[in-house]
């Protein structure tokens, strides 16, 4: 790739911000877990920032996005609000989803997120449904589906690449292979190490990237991003990557499968948000001004932790409310 | 109101049509919808006239085709999912429970689900087991759905355009036993109310509760058990959840009898619900103990001979009347 095609300053900037956002707000939280403040599970991204960051940058607030239960990271890619993670890890009536939700369910519906949820695969197919709304509708949005290694082997996923490939529904379904699906390795699950095939026999391109480089992975979500807009139908993307800790909670887990000491230790080696400074630096841009970038984040995760403690906690007399919808009380 | 004679299906494929043309979030999407096998006359060419983009046959797939449907419902559109089959349809209880069943309760009602699940019984024949299902009352357990069962033709409408405009996810129930049935329906839209039973009958002497096909059976056990000088009130539920407890409660506080009759098993049906509450709430104005028709808790059988003692009828409720009141 010559110098001309690579994403312009301004671009790498955001991406690099980004991910250094998702990285210390994620090593926040995973101190808020340690000291026991953070209760409820949370399945943290560290290592795996360029996947979300690259591919948000793809696309815009009217995009929709899907997520699952490691979604702390596409959540602040979109642009979910910093205060409202917090607030909702941290089970306040100011969190994005009132205190009812936790880590594994947000929602920022202003930048497109109707709701990340835990099951595993679940939201592909809804996805899915929200492509073919903007396709009735005759509207440009594409619909991204973020999932796991491990959701590739529910048949969700296999049923929606069918149905988005028949429809040619603007889906992009992102798959960010961490080689771990909970405690087992990719090779322990599946005999043939193809997942990015997967869309062959249902008419879906697949391409698998390297998910720890951001450019590439934005180079990637932009053809896909593209055809989609142009009524071609879905892609996946298999963006290879590692989470540095644990399926769930700050630990390493280190414990897990005989080679996750190793590997660990190769992939730290291969650090994607070093990986954007070296872009951001080779462009132009100066040390002090990365230096900037995590010292200004840094204040903005205290200030939404400030914020989150500061909130209350969701009324007990409001257990019974919500379980229907009325839209008049909105 | 203009109002004509429409045979149960008819009123349904009315009521898809009229929400079809007035509301152009709504669209159908699933097994068969283009096809007489799956559907019957209840969506009798409304590909034709709506166009193959918003009827939707699908593949194979409930788990994935009803997943999009809830993805549709947050991105603002109407659907209904049609499920040929109860059946059928547990390949998508994921979509249905973990999904739009919690979701307004997730994000603090923060954003609805407004989807229809049409979901039909579709029993007899000899089709046995996986073919004849009617767990309707599976799905009054719970949080977030709403469940309703039509019995006539006038609420078969009504109850689908309220479906589509609640808001929620509705599960929408209708038994290929009553679609030749007919009755009075309006040509205009109009809406039958979520939760609102409806009283077919008054009487004094005992309350029947019954929906759906058994709500008919009730309707007929009632004008037999009339000739034999027993005065029976008969309460159509039309919806199992939320379902009308105020009514059911008053009823049997004047007669003092209940019999609830149900399409499902026995065990954590219909039934259960309504003779716990009834005995939490109006233990004293019981003369009886409570009685249930419902099936046996034995699968669908396939010969002719053993349907014909598994499945209840008018008969059933008939002599559960007699025999309670006898004691």
């Amino acid at each position: 790739m010559s110098n001309d095609d690579k994403p312009p300053l301004g671009l790498l900037r955001r991406m690099h911000r980004t991910m250094v956002l998702i990285r210390q707000c994620e090593e926040r939280i995973a101190e808020l877990c340690d000291s026991g403040e953070v209760r409820c599970p949370c399945h943290l991204c560290i290592g795996q920032e360029a996947v979300a960051a690259g591919v948000c940058s793809a696309i815009t607030d009217a995009d929709y996005l899907w997520g699952g239960h490691r979604s702390h990271g596409h959540y602040l890619a979109k642009g979910g609000d910093l205060r409202a993670l917090i607030a909702e890890v941290l089970g306040r009536a100011t969190g994005c989803a009132g205190g009812r939700g936790g880590s594994m369910h947000l929602i920022a519906q202003e930048v497109g997120i109707l709701g990340t949820v835990p099951l595993v695969a679940a939201t592909i197919p809804l996805a899915v449904g929200a492509a073919l709304a903007a396709k009735l509708r005759r509207e440009r949005r594409v619909s991204v589906a973020f999932f796991g290694d491990g959701a590739t082997e529910e048949g969700h996923f296999h049923e929606s690449l069918n149905l988005a490939a028949l429809h040619r529904l603007p889906v992009v379904f992102v798959c960010e292979n961490n080689l771990y699906a909970s405690h087992l390795h990719l090779t322990e699950r599946r005999l043939v190490d193809n997942l990015d095939r997967s869309g062959d026999l249902h008419g879906v391109p697949g391409e698998r990237v390297d998910g720890n480089d951001v450019v590439t992975v934005y180079d990637a979500a932009v053809r896909a991003v593209q055809r989609a807009q142009r009524g071609e139908g879905p892609t996946l993307l298999e963006c290879r990557t590692f989470r540095w800790r644990g399926h769930v909670g700050p630990a390493m887990d280190l414990d897990v499968g005989i080679r996750r000491r190793d590997d660990l230790a190769a992939w730290r080696e291969r650090d994607p948000i070093a990986s954007a400074a070296g872009h951001l630096l080779e462009a132009g841009a100066t040390e002090i001004e990365l230096e900037h970038v995590t010292k200004e984040v840094q204040a903005v995760i205290d200030d939404a932790v400030d914020f989150a403690r500061n909130s209350p906690f969701p009324a007990p007399e409001s257990l019974l409310d919500h379980v229907y919808y009325r839209p008049e009380t909105r | 109101m203009t109002t004509r004679t429409l045979s149960y299906a008819q009123a349904i494929r009315e009521a898809h049509a009229q929400l079809l043309q007035s509301d152009e979030r709504v669209f159908v999407l699933g097994q068969g919808v283009w096809s007489p096998w799956y559907a019957g006359t209840s969506l009798h060419d409304i590909d034709k006239e709506f166009g193959r983009e918003r009827i939707i046959d699908s593949p194979v797939a409930e788990n994935a085709t009803t997943g999009a449907a809830v993805g549709a419902a947050l991105a603002g559109m109407r659907p209904i999912v049609f499920h040929p089959r109860m059946d059928f349809m547990f390949l998508a209880i994921d979509p249905i429970v973990n999904q739009a069943a919690n979701w307004s309760y997730m994000f603090e009602g923060r954003i609805g689900v407004p989807i229809v699940i049409r979901a039909v019984i579709n029993r007899g024949g000899e089709q046995a087991a996986q073919h004849s299902q009617a767990v309707h009352s599976w799905f009054m357990h719970v949080p977030g759905l709403k469940v309703v069962m039509p019995a006539t033709p006038y609420d078969a409408k009504g109850l689908l355009m309220a479906a589509v405009a609640d808001g929620n996810p509705v599960i929408y129930i209708d038994d290929r036993w009553l679609y030749s049935d007919e009755g009075p329906v309006p040509e205009e839209m109009y809406t039958v109310p979520i939760a609102v039973a409806d009283v077919r009958r008054v009487g004094r002497d005992v309350t029947i509760v019954a929906a759906s096909f058994m709500a008919r059976e009730a309707v007929k056990a009632a004008a037999d058990l009339a000739a034999r000088g027993v005065d029976a009130e008969v309460i159509d539920l039309r919806s199992i959840k939320p379902w009308d407890r105020s009514l059911v409660l008053d009823s049997v506080e004047r007669t003092g009898r209940l019999v609830i009759a149900d399409s499902g098993w026995t065990t954590a049906g219909i039934g259960a619900e309504i003779a716990a509450t009834v005995v939490a709430e109006r233990l004293h104005s019981l003369k009886a103990p409570i009685a249930r028709v419902s099936l046996p808790d034995v699968p669908a059988p396939m010969s002719r001979s053993l349907e014909q003692v598994y499945y209840k009828s008018a008969a059933d409720i008939t002599a559960t009347v007699l025999e309670l009141l006898s004691r």
